[in-house]
C-alpha cells in the first residue's frame, strides 16, 4: 500500500506543482517585495501599537514555537517534528539578514493570512496560517511592530528537514485546496460580543485547533472543531473541549477553565506535556476579559456522541487487577483512593479526560514522565507528580493505566505493553 | 468534628438553664464563638473530609525526591541518580538552568524543568543544598591498583603532559566543593561521574563559556575518566563534608560558571 500511496502523492504533486507554478505567477507582481510598504515607518513606532502587538503576540504564543531550548527569543531555530519530517522555525526578529528586518507589512501580511513567503513561496503548514488567516488586519498590524520593535538577533536558519516529495513547496498547492480557506474571522451577529471575541481568539491566534483536532494522513485538519486528537510525532493526546456531555470538559465550570488556562491547574485538572508549556508562556498573560470570552465560547461548543463503552475486556482482567495493587501502592496517596485527588493540588483522575483519552497516550505517558505543572503567577509552586518509567516496568504501567481507566466511574479501553514500551521512547522535544 | 460543636453546644444551654440570664449571655457569647470557630474546624481533617496534603516544599518536589531521595541523599543503590544534599545552591540551581536550556541533555531532566520559574528552580536548590544527610557508599568495578593510582595522581596533582590541572584545583583540597558554584566530588557513585566526564566530551553536558570542565575531559582519555572516578568513588569521606567558603581555590583555568574568574595557567 506504500507504494500507493507514494504513487498518489507524485501524481497530486505534479498537478500542484503545475496549478501552484501557475497560482504564484498570477499573485506574483500584486505585492513584490521592495515596492514602498503603505504603512509608514512612524505608524510602526507607534509605543500603544507596539503594547497592543506584545499582547496579541502572548496570546498567538508565537515565542513558543519561534525560540530554541535555550535560544534568544523570537530568533527561531526550534525543530517542529513532523510525520514528514522536521521543519526548523525561522528567525522572527528584524534583523535584516536573517530576520524579518527587509519585511514590509504587507509581506507579514501575505505570510499570516494566505501562508505565502516574502519571495512568493507557499509555507509549511506547520506555521498555523490555516488559523491564523483568521486574524484581522489591525491586530496583524500591531503584532508586526512589536515584532519590528524586538532587539535584531542575527540567527541564520537552520536546514529543512524534508525529504522528497515533501521539500518541494509547490505541492502545498494541493494540500492548500483541501485544508485552507484563507479569510478573516467574520463575527457572528446572533451571538454576543464576548462569545465572538471567544471564537476569534481560540479559531485565530490561538490556534487551538491545530492541536485540539485530529489531523488525516496529510497532515490536515478536517476533524469536528476543537473535538481532539494526537499531536503526530510529538505523541501526546490534545483532549476534546466541549464542556458538555462526552465532551472532554464535561463537568468543567467557567472558573475551571479560566483557571487552568491562567494558573495552571485547575480542581478538574492540570496542565501538562505541550499544554503546560501554551500556559506558561502564553495563556497566564491573558486579561480575565480575554480568559472568560474563549470560556464562554468553548462552552457552547456541543455535545458530543456517546463513546461506544469499553466493554469487558478478558484478558486484561489479570491486568487490572495488578493495576489496581499498584495503584493502592504508589498513586492512592495523592490522587485518593476513589481517584478522586485533592482539588487545585492533584487531579482528579475520574472522569478526567487526559485519563480517558481515545488512544490512552497522556496517562502512559504522564505515569513514565511525572513532572510539574506550569509554574504561574496564581501557583508559583506547584505541587508535582514523581516519574515512574525508572520504577515500573512497561507491564506495570500498562497495567495501572488500564485499571484507572477502567475504575470507578471510567469505562475506557485497557492499554497495552507494546504502548507502554514505544511511548517510554517518545523524544521529548 | 459538627457532631462534637453540637454536643458543646448542648452542654452549654442545659447548664444556661440551671443559671438564668447571666448564663444566657454566656452561652450566646458562646455560640458566637463557636459560630466563628466552625468554619475553621471543618477544615481540620475530619473522618470524611479529603487527605490533608503538607504544604511544604518537601510534598510539592515528590517529582525529584522520588529519584534524588526525600533529603537529596541520591540513589546509590542504582549507582545513577547523583547525591543533591549539600551541594552549593549556586551550583544546583545552575544545573536546574542548564537542563532548562538544554546545555545539559538528559530527557527527563529536561521535561521536569522545562515549565518551571527561575525562582521556583531556585528554591528546589535551596531546599537541597540545605539537607545533611550521611553518605553512603556505593559499588565500584574492580579495577588494578595502577588504574587506581593514575586516578589519584589525576585528582591531586593534574598531569602537566596532558595540560590537565588537578581536580583539587578547582573542588578543594577536600574535595568537598565550594561555594557557591563548585561543587563536591566526594560520596558521588564511580558510574555518575564517569558517565558525566564522558559527557562532556560528547556535548551532551556543557556549562556557560568557556566551558572548562569539557577541556579537561576532551584532554582525559577513557581510561583515565576511569581512572579518576574510581579513586574517587573509593575514596574516604572527609570529616567535615560541607563545600568550602567562597573564595578557597583560585581555579588555573578561566571558567564560565566562575563568571571568568580564574586563569593563573596549569
Amino acid at each position: 500500500m506504500k507504494w500507493l500511496r507514494r504513487l498518489v502523492i507524485l501524481i497530486v504533486l505534479l498537478v500542484a506543482v503545475l496549478g501552484g507554478r501557475l497560482f504564484l505567477g498570477g499573485h506574483s507582481d500584486e505585492s513584490a517585495p521592495g515596492a514602498t510598504s503603505q504603512v509608514s515607518a512612524a505608524t510602526l513606532k507607534d509605543p500603544a501599537l507596539i503594547a497592543r502587538g506584545k499582547y496579541l503576540t502572548t496570546v498567538g504564543d508565537c515565542v513558543s514555537c519561534h525560540t530554541e531550548q535555550g535560544g534568544a527569543d523570537f530568533a527561531g531555530g526550534r525543530i517542529l517534528p513532523t510525520p514528514f519530517g522536521n521543519i526548523p522555525t525561522p528567525n522572527i526578529t528584524p534583523d535584516k539578514a536573517t530576520g524579518l528586518g527587509d519585511w514590509r507589512f504587507e509581506d507579514f501580511w501575505r505570510a499570516l493570512h494566505d501562508g505565502i513567503g516574502r519571495h512568493g513561496e507557499f509555507l509549511y503548514p506547520a506555521f498555523s496560517y490555516t488559523s491564523f488567516t483568521k486574524v484581522d488586519r489591525d491586530d496583524a498590524l500591531a503584532i508586526f511592530a512589536y515584532l519590528q520593535s524586538l532587539a535584531p538577533v542575527h540567527k541564520p536558519a537552520k536546514p529543512l528537514g524534508l525529504s522528497f516529495p515533501y521539500n518541494v513547496r509547490e505541492g502545498l498547492a494541493a494540500w492548500r485546496a483541501l485544508y485552507f480557506r484563507e479569510g478573516v474571522y467574520q463575527p457572528d451577529p446572533t451571538k454576543s460580543a464576548a462569545w465572538n471575541r471567544g471564537a476569534y481568539l481560540v479559531q485565530g491566534l490561538g490556534h487551538c485547533n491545530e492541536c485540539h483536532a485530529a489531523r488525516s494522513a496529510f497532515g490536515g485538519t478536517h476533524a469536528l472543531p476543537l473535538s481532539g486528537g494526537r499531536i503526530p510525532v510529538q505523541d501526546w493526546y490534545a483532549p476534546d473541549l466541549s464542556s458538555r456531555a462526552h465532551g472532554g470538559l464535561q463537568g468543567w465550570t467557567e472558573q475551571d477553565i479560566v483557571d487552568l488556562l491562567k494558573n495552571g491547574q485547575a480542581a478538574k485538572g492540570a496542565a501538562f506535556g505541550p499544554m503546560a508549556e501554551v500556559v506558561a508562556s502564553s495563556t497566564q498573560y491573558m486579561h480575565d476579559d480575554d480568559l472568560r470570552a474563549i470560556t464562554i465560547y468553548l462552552q457552547s461548543l456541543p455535545p458530543r456522541a456517546a463513546p461506544a463503552p469499553a466493554g469487558p475486556v478478558p484478558a486484561a482482567t489479570a491486568m487490572v487487577n495488578q493495576g489496581a495493587k499498584i495503584y493502592a501502592a504508589s498513586c492512592a496517596d495523592c490522587h485518593g483512593k476513589d481517584g478522586e485527588g485533592v482539588a487545585g493540588v492533584y487531579p482528579p483522575l475520574a472522569g478526567n479526560s487526559s485519563v480517558l483519552d481515545p488512544s490512552g497516550l497522556n496517562a502512559i505517558r504522564a505515569v513514565l514522565l511525572g513532572g510539574f505543572p506550569p509554574t504561574t503567577a496564581g501557583n508559583p509552586r506547584p505541587y508535582s507528580m514523581p516519574p515512574f518509567a525508572q520504577k515500573l516496568s512497561d507491564a506495570d504501567v500498562a497495567a495501572v493505566v488500564s485499571y484507572i481507566r477502567h475504575a470507578w466511574s471510567n469505562d475506557a479501553p485497557a492499554v497495552h505493553q507494546r504502548d507502554v514500551f514505544k511511548y517510554r521512547h517518545t523524544p521529548i522535544e | 468534628m459538627n457532631v462534637r460543636i453540637g454536643e458543646v453546644q448542648t452542654v452549654e444551654v442545659g447548664s444556661s438553664h440551671r443559671r438564668g440570664a447571666g448564663g444566657a449571655v454566656l452561652t450566646a457569647v458562646l455560640a458566637i464563638l463557636l459560630a466563628w470557630l466552625s468554619p475553621l474546624r471543618a477544615a481540620a481533617p475530619g473522618d470524611n473530609a479529603a487527605p490533608q496534603v503538607p504544604d511544604t516544599l518537601q510534598q510539592r518536589i515528590a517529582a525529584c525526591t522520588s529519584c534524588h531521595g526525600v533529603h537529596g541523599e541520591g540513589s546509590p543503590g542504582s549507582g545513577f541518580f547523583p547525591r543533591l544534599a549539600g551541594k552549593p545552591a549556586g551550583y544546583l540551581a545552575r544545573q536546574l538552568m542548564y537542563f532548562h536550556d538544554g546545555l545539559r541533555k538528559y530527557a527527563p531532566m529536561e521535561y521536569m524543568v522545562r515549565s518551571l520559574s527561575p525562582a521556583y528552580m531556585r528554591e528546589i536548590a535551596e531546599y537541597f543544598a540545605a539537607q545533611q544527610v550521611p553518605y553512603q557508599r556505593s559499588q565500584v568495578p574492580h579495577l588494578p591498583a595502577t588504574t587506581l593510582q593514575r586516578g589519584e595522581q589525576l585528582v591531586t596533582q593534574g598531569d602537566p603532559a596532558l595540560k590537565v590541572p588537578a581536580c583539587e584545583r578547582c573542588h578543594g583540597k577536600s574535595l568537598t566543593g565550594v561555594e557557591p558554584d563548585i561543587p563536591g566530588l566526594v560520596g558521588l557513585p564511580y558510574d555518575y561521574i564517569s558517565s558525566q566526564l564522558g559527557s562532556w566530551r560528547t556535548g551532551t553536558r556543557a556549562a556557560a563559556a568557556p566551558d572548562c570542565m569539557s577541556e579537561i575531559a576532551n584532554r582525559l582519555t577513557p581510561t583515565d575518566i576511569s581512572a579518576v572516578a574510581a579513586w574517587l568513588a573509593t575514596r574516604q569521606l572527609p570529616a567535615d563534608t560541607h563545600a568550602l567558603p567562597a573564595g578557597s581555590v583560585t581555579p588555573p583555568l578561566v571558567c564560565g560558571v566562575l563568571a571568568g574568574k580564574g586563569g593563573d595557567g596549569t
